[in-house]
């Protein structure tokens, strides 16, 4: 049963376990992902960026196949630069989600991508859109996606509620990728967040040391999980 | 200001000495000979309006329309061949589906316009393809707000605030000079144009006419639609009794 029976993990296709994750707050939204990258068990990276921009104002967060959502990013940044040109003005996410759904559609028999975009327009200001494996296209004010969304789609509906401040929106998407990455085995590495408004568009990372600490990282010189919750104060495990 | 372009304006592919293409401004003929349409962009809509000479009495009224209806917030007034006409309809009605099928949105009014004067223009490149015979008015509301564009046979657009093709369009761009168009409503503005379409007929050359119209607006949801029947009979009623008063005025 070792690893030197088995070959298969040396060329398997890289797959993104991923957990990624799409949030509108009151001005804009905010777009979150893990950056671990396997091919079979093996980390190929652990700093990957799942989260690629397709227009100044339009981000797309990739789960799937690497290469898959790789090619499609490709092609839809290129047919949005284009419709940019054509237009004279910035594209709107709504033309970008679009984009994005007719190719995972049309190649659906190929294709192994599920993806959020997500951006910021003078029209509709901060939308998201899921366009999940197979298709379809929905705005949506928060959604998640990949393998570590799985454990979190209870806790995102408890936490999520409409109109929260730029501050609560990030606390909530670096909260939400942290716990999945917590039991997700095809989820680690650091927590890449891009925050797009009116304002403009910033990117962030948070790695272990900023990361929340859930129940499995008991804080250092405590020897229990029981003491770790005696010690602290509530502060501990707070949802 | 015709001349007679004798050996240049055999074909569409040639162009004379002077570097005109004698074809398509013989097609622009076929726009100003016939009824007159006009287009103007007031501050909630756009209205469109057409003189459509009825040569029979056996005609159905309302029949054989010259304002089509393109896309949602998109309509096109036409001014030359009826068949050309129908056809640069139908591919600006095509252009625009496909625009809404591939991004998910309303194809923008000035896009809509390029798209459609490119394909006009494309049949003036070929010998084999003869150039349309159409000028075309279009009118949209979109995101921008509301727009007014002419395509001519030779698939030059302009964007316009008024805008007139046809037998009277000398006559009715005075008048529509005149008209404060950034402070009009599409209500006025429906009085206003069917005045001057009454103004620029001919009552001797051409025996009878029907008074067609539509407008984008606020007030149709921004929706391109005939005007409501009983606005365009007060407008006509006004515009024949202006008509009376200009002439009991001699």
């Amino acid at each position: 049963m070792a690893l030197s029976d088995d070959s298969s993990w040396m060329t398997a296709a890289h797959s993104m376990g991923t957990t990624i994750i799409g949030v509108e707050y009151a001005d804009g939204v905010v777009l979150g992902a893990d950056s671990r990258t396997t091919t079979g068990i093996y980390v190929a990276n652990r700093a990957s960026d799942k989260i690629s921009k397709l227009t100044d104002n339009v981000y797309i967060c990739r789960s799937g196949s690497a290469a898959d959502t790789q090619v499609i990013s490709d092609y839809v940044r290129y047919l949005l630069h284009q419709h940019t040109i054509v237009l004279g003005e910035q594209a709107t996410v709504k033309a970008a989600a679009k984009l994005v759904r007719e190719i995972a559609y049309s190649n659906k028999s190929f294709l192994e991508a599920g993806m959020i975009v997500g951006g910021w327009d003078k029209h509709e200001k901060g939308s998201i859109f899921g366009v999940p494996i197979g298709g379809t296209l929905l705005r949506v004010p928060f959604t998640i996606g990949g393998s570590g969304s799985t454990y979190i789609f209870g806790f995102l509906d408890q936490a999520w509620r409409p109109g929260m401040s730029k501050q609560e929106a990030q606390d909530l998407v670096v909260k939400a990728v942290s716990l999945a990455m917590a039991r997700d085995g095809g989820s680690g590495g650091v927590v890449r967040t891009v925050t797009i408004s009116s304002a403009g568009v910033t990117r962030d990372y948070f790695s272990h040391d900023r990361l929340p600490k859930w129940h499995e990282d008991i804080p250092a010189g405590v020897s229990t999980a029981l003491e770790a919750l005696e010690n602290a104060n509530g502060e501990w495990m707070v949802v | 200001m015709s001349s007679i372009g004798t050996g240049y304006d055999l074909s569409v592919t040639t162009f004379s000495p002077d570097g005109r293409v004698f074809q398509t401004e013989y097609a622009s003929k076929a726009v100003d000979n016939s009824g007159t349409a006009i287009g103007v962009t007031c501050k909630d809509g756009v209205v469109l309006g057409i003189e459509k000479l009825t040569p029979s009495k056996m005609l159905v009224e309302g029949s054989n329309k010259r304002i089509h209806h393109v896309h949602e917030h998109a309509g096109m007034a036409v001014a030359g061949l009826a068949a050309d006409g129908r056809q640069v309809v139908a591919r600006a009605r095509a252009e625009a589906k496909n625009y809404l099928s591939f991004y998910g949105e309303e194809i923008p009014t000035s896009h809509l316009c390029e798209r459609v004067a490119s394909y006009v223009h494309l049949c003036t490149l070929y010998w084999w393809l003869r150039p349309f015979g159409t000028g075309v008015i279009l009118g949209g509301y979109d995101r921008d707000g509301p727009q007014l564009y002419m395509i001519e046979p030779s698939g030059v657009s302009y964007r316009y605030f008024g805008a007139a093709i046809g037998k009277g369009r000398q006559a009715a761009k005075t008048e529509i000079e005149k008209l404060k168009l950034s402070e009009m409503t599409c209500k006025e503005a429906v009085f206003a144009v069917a005045k001057i379409i009454y103004g620029v007929h001919d009552e001797a050359k051409d025996k009878a006419f029907e008074l067609e119209m539509s407008w984008i607006c606020d007030e149709s949801n921004k929706e391109h639609q005939k005007v409501p029947a009983n606005l365009l009979e007060e407008a006509k009623a006004a515009a024949k009794a202006a008509q009376e008063e200009d002439m009991d005025a001699d």
